[in-house]
């Protein structure tokens, strides 16, 4: 297993770019622990896949290093930086029985027979599909076979990294559940260093240790689950992690009060004057449906997702969403919504102020 | 306007796809297909669009049986999780070529082009082609092609699948808004519970071929009739647990057992299955008469706002949902609560026998 360092790193698909937006990664400087689990997580077209080509050597960066513990391996082909890949789609070898397709990467490397036997059993029990190891993998269905590509993935002990780039898009909810538990199970047991790319919050946030969350090919924050939920550095991830993301409300901010259309709300800490466009975020989990106090709101409707409701209300002419519980009743006099003080953030130009004393 | 299926069903090479079904849909109405791969979602979709032929029963639109009648000639719309457009014609003449088709005149075709366009947001790109919009924006497209054509069916196939989670989120809002307004009878096929429950509407659960349960997507939700139903409609899954009521006392595990309290007091005596739902598994006693349980942690996995539990109960696998962030350690004991207000009990044969209390409640 190896630490990752992204030093300087940065890549355009066309050549010569001239300014920023040129490039479909811009400049980035991390570095990866080692055997730690992280997710790469964005929409489509944010720049998680160029990065995750990058560092398994599909693509060759247009500037700056890539190194595996202290090795340059930039200019390394993929077969030489000894990784482990995991597709969207199934990659398997119709032909050979599940058995053969697991053992494939370590027949190609040589390995003892005893071991081989002795590991594809592990790795079969570990994906469900001990039963079936002598059926061939034509004819099995598609979750069958991303099983079988996810257990070729985790075969070898001795690669530098596991990737994976969507690897349960084709898997149904339940089977995703339980993949993803072996997969963190497998993480905690062996400490293999893991990039897993998403655009399904879920995922990411459920499967890693540190979250990478991805906007216009740039990295906007690096985070437990926790820092990413509770101090969003940017609207954008206050946004994006959640369901649903984020309330983002204009207000003016003086001392230890925020102002929303004349309406006061507390903050937890002071701020010194702030310059820009200045909001507070609140997640719907810290808004609180009320019958006399705080902002007045107008209810638009009412979602109920079983385990708890979504209320989507007007707000000033801003849409606001609140989360109630699913016990608790919502009465036709509650029009007004307060919030957990200690839960507020304030952004100035989308991105995080941090708290000054008063 | 109704869609009707009577004891339909469709056998191929004798496997059976589609277990014998009677569902009647009704005009104006969201109706999911709820169930894992493989559970019948798509036959049944292709049955109701006369794509194929049932092997037994008939179909009935508009109280007319329609059974053998081709797909053409009904009036259906169909989407699928792969969107189809055609790329080389502007998004404007994507959605109005199903009313070229049917001949209709430029002033009809233009005006139902604006009125689909801006319902589906895609006012501003009706000179685009498809392959340059997002994602998101040709599967409304997609989307809008089938609705301009005003068709009395509408058949939705996993139709968000393919899409972003951000951005399926935001089109599981919008497609209800949209659909009230339209009019038509929609079917939309999810394996996903939690868009079931955003869709809301009406949902059929299905499981090996065979709809469960039909019925208000949050009664369905809430008084499964049997385990099956109850299994297909929770994510994570419902757990599980094998317990005996004994005069007035549950039974479960190795001899451990709990004063039987709401609608677990008028239980028989006997063996059943009792249901919780991971949400309702709770780390600290909140009610008396808690079912208790020396459980495992077997993995955590944290969201920022919750933490998942994975258990292990005497070799049954759990999962639990609970608020906040916590740091447990793996490996170690961890003792969960069960209110039994939260707990369904089926037959062994996982027959629906007492509903949770709080469901009937709710």
């Amino acid at each position: 297993m190896a630490k990752i360092t992204l030093d300087n790193l940065a890549h355009a698909y066309y050549p010569n770019p001239k300014g920023e937006d040129d490039f479909a990664l811009k400049e980035l400087n991390h570095v990866w622990s080692d055997g730690e689990a992280y997710a790469l997580l964005g929409s489509s077209g944010c720049g998680k896949s160029t990065l995750l080509n990058i560092i398994s050597g599909l693509l060759h960066p247009s500037q700056g290093r890539i190194l595996f513990d202290d090795k340059d391996v930039t200019q390394s082909s993929t077969a030489d930086r000894n990784i482990a890949q995991v597709f969207q789609f199934p990659v398997v070898y119709d032909t050979m029985t599940v058995r053969a397709n697991l053992a494939f990467p370590l027949k190609n490397r040589g390995a003892d027979p005893q071991y081989i036997a002795q590991r594809v059993q592990q790795i079969g029990a570990m994906i469900g599909m001990e039963a079936e190891l002598d059926k061939r993998a034509r004819g099995l269905t598609a979750d069958a076979k991303q099983k079988i590509s996810l257990g070729r993935g985790m075969v070898r002990e001795d690669v530098n990294a596991l990737l994976f780039d969507e690897p349960l898009t084709v898997i149904d909810p339940h089977m995703k559940w339980e993949l993803r538990t072996q997969l963190k199970s497998l993480h905690h047991e062996f400490g293999h260093t893991m990039i897993y790319v998403t655009h399904d919050q879920t995922e990411a946030l459920t499967f890693a240790d540190k979250v990478v969350v991805m906007f216009d090919g740039r990295v906007v924050q690096i985070g437990t689950p926790e820092e990413l939920f509770d101090k969003p550095q940017h609207t954008f991830v206050g946004y994006f992690i959640g369901s649903p993301g984020m309330n983002v409300i204009p207000a003016t901010i003086s001392g230890n009060n925020a102002v929303v259309h004349g309406f006061d709300v507390p903050l937890a800490n002071g701020y010194a004057a702030l310059e820009g466009k200045t909001e507070i975020g609140v997640r719907p989990e810290f808004v609180m449906l009320t019958e006399s106090e705080g902002l007045p709101v107008q209810v638009r409707r009412v979602e109920d997702v079983g385990r708890h409701k979504i209320v989507r209300a007007e707000l000033f002419g801003n849409e606001i969403n609140i989360l109630v519980d699913e016990d608790q009743s919502i009465s036709p006099d509650m029009n007004r919504i307060t919030f957990d003080t200690s839960r507020v953030n304030v952004y100035v130009n989308d991105w995080l102020k941090p708290e000054e004393a008063a | 306007m109704t869609l009707e299926l009577r004891n339909v069903s469709k056998v191929v090479d004798g496997l059976t796809h589609i277990r014998a079904t009677d569902l009647t849909l009704n005009k104006g109405t969201m109706n999911v297909l709820l169930g894992p791969t493989l559970s019948g979602k798509t036959s049944l979709m292709r049955l109701m669009a006369g794509l194929d032929v049932p092997t037994t029963g008939q179909v009935f639109w508009e109280g007319n049986d329609v059974t053998g009648m081709r797909v053409q000639d009904r009036k259906v719309a169909m989407v699928y999780q792969q969107f189809i457009n055609y790329p080389s014609m502007s998004v404007y003449d994507n959605i109005a070529s199903p009313l070229r088709l049917m001949g209709k005149s430029a002033p009809e075709i233009d005006a139902a082009v604006k009125k689909t366009a801006d319902l589906m947001q895609l006012s501003t790109m009706l000179d685009r082609k498809p392959l340059e919009l997002s994602g998101g924006q040709q599967q409304r497209c997609a989307l809008a092609r089938a609705l301009v054509k005003d068709a009395g069916l509408v058949l939705l196939d996993e139709p968000l699948a393919n899409l972003d989670y951000k951005l399926r989120e935001e089109l599981r809002v919008e497609i209800p808004k949209i659909f009230e307004e339209a009019g038509s009878i929609f079917v939309y096929a999810t394996t996903e519970p939690e868009e079931a429950l955003l869709l809301g509407g009406n949902t059929a659960a299905l499981w090996k071929g065979q709809v469960r349960q039909f019925g208000l997507t949050p009664d369905v939700y809430r008084q499964p009739t049997d385990a099956t139903t109850a299994r297909v409609f929770s994510d994570p899954p419902m757990n599980f647990l094998k317990i005996s009521k004994t005069g007035s006392n549950i039974m479960f595990g190795d001899g451990q057992s709990a004063a039987a309290t709401g609608p677990l007091v008028n239980l028989a005596d006997g063996r059943y299955l009792a249901g919780f739902r991971p949400n309702h598994v709770e780390l600290q006693q909140k009610a008396a008469d808690t079912l208790a349980f020396a459980t495992t942690l077997v993995v955590t996995e944290l969201t920022g706002s919750e933490t998942f539990i994975h258990l292990n109960f005497q070799g049954d696998k759990w999962v639990g949902v609970v608020h906040g962030i916590h740091d447990l350690e793996l490996g170690a004991a961890l003792s969960v609560h069960i209110d039994q207000r939260h707990v369904y009990v089926f037959s062994e044969d996982g027959d629906l026998v007492a509903p949770a209390a709080y469901a009937l409640a709710a």
